[in-house]
């Protein structure tokens, strides 16, 4: 039985500039801050960052691994604080993602909460996902 | 300049239809590095109830941006600055999954306009239903378009 506290099991992602590229793609988002540095640094970022909806599908995947079904998922959202800054080099940048069910409902749902951290900040806040429990 | 808060409450044109495909589904679901199978096996997704593939649950950010970005960034009276445009909070509700197979229109309304300090929250209201009228999604977004440098 899911119960408020219980944890879900952790996710570290590690995003490269070729995951940026692919998911501009994926997604329709061209935005030159998330591929060109020249463009990047030119807006006052520290250079290239991750599109935030990226890392709010990584923090989904956290959520969706799960449930199992992704359809049990009712609601999902996020604000972004802080941006991921991806390096242009292997390594890349290193994504955490821990979550923790806030409250079981009556009405058979839970609410999530999700944590996504980034050089030990949190680049995600108030991220919330609202799932269907089993019956 | 901030934006104008009087056009809080104007609705854009619902877009054209968008159809859903098993391989945008896919080629998505790739990219966030997910291989969860009612993502790419229709077989998966029926034996779950679903008539065909379902999309990742951020999957609906496509037709945002395609659509509900455009009209904001293409209304010349509202006048946004694309270049100090940060996407600053995403929601979305689900009645059931995104599938493949799905023929999709997007509304937009502007729902509220605050200015503070001389940045603009623009918050939006998309609407994602079927070219039938059924409601899929509805997504909630705040734009902020940053005040220029003193």
């Amino acid at each position: 039985m899911t119960a408020a506290g219980d944890e879900l099991p952790p996710l570290d992602v590690r995003v490269r500039r070729a995951d940026l590229v692919r998911y501009a793609g994926a997604s329709l988002d061209f935005n030159p801050i998330h591929w060109n540095d020249e463009v990047a640094e030119s807006v006052g970022l520290p250079g290239v960052i991750a599109h935030g909806m990226l890392t709010m599908a990584l923090a989904g995947r956290l959520v969706t691994n799960w449930t199992g079904d992704p359809s049990a998922v009712l609601e999902y959202s996020a604000r972004f604080i802080r941006p991921v800054v991806v390096p242009n080099d292997e390594d890349g940048a290193q994504v955490e993602l821990t979550g923790k069910v806030k409250e079981v409902r009556e009405d058979g749902t839970a609410r999530v909460d999700i944590t996504a951290k980034f050089d030990g900040k949190a680049v995600l806040g108030k991220a919330v996902a609202i799932v269907r429990l089993p019956a | 300049m901030p934006l104008d808060p009087s056009f809080a409450g104007h609705t854009y044109p619902t877009s054209e239809v968008y159809e859903v495909g098993r391989a945008k589904i896919r080629e998505f679901a790739e990219s966030i590095g997910d291989d969860h199978p009612m993502y790419r096996d229709p077989a998966a997704a029926q034996a779950a109830g679903h008539p065909d593939v379902i999309a990742p649950p951020t999957f609906p950010i496509i037709l945002f941006s395609h659509y509900s970005m455009a009209d904001i960034i293409n209304d010349p009276e509202l006048g946004v600055d694309y270049g100090r445009l940060v996407h600053g909070d995403m929601g979305f509700q689900y009645a059931r999954p995104v599938r493949a197979g799905d023929r999709l229109t997007v509304t937009t309304r502007i729902a509220t306009i605050d200015v503070r300090m001389g940045n603009s929250f623009l918050n939006l209201d998309a609407l994602i239903d079927t070219e039938d009228g059924e409601r899929v999604v509805t997504a909630t977004a705040q734009l902020v378009i940053r005040a220029e440098d003193a």
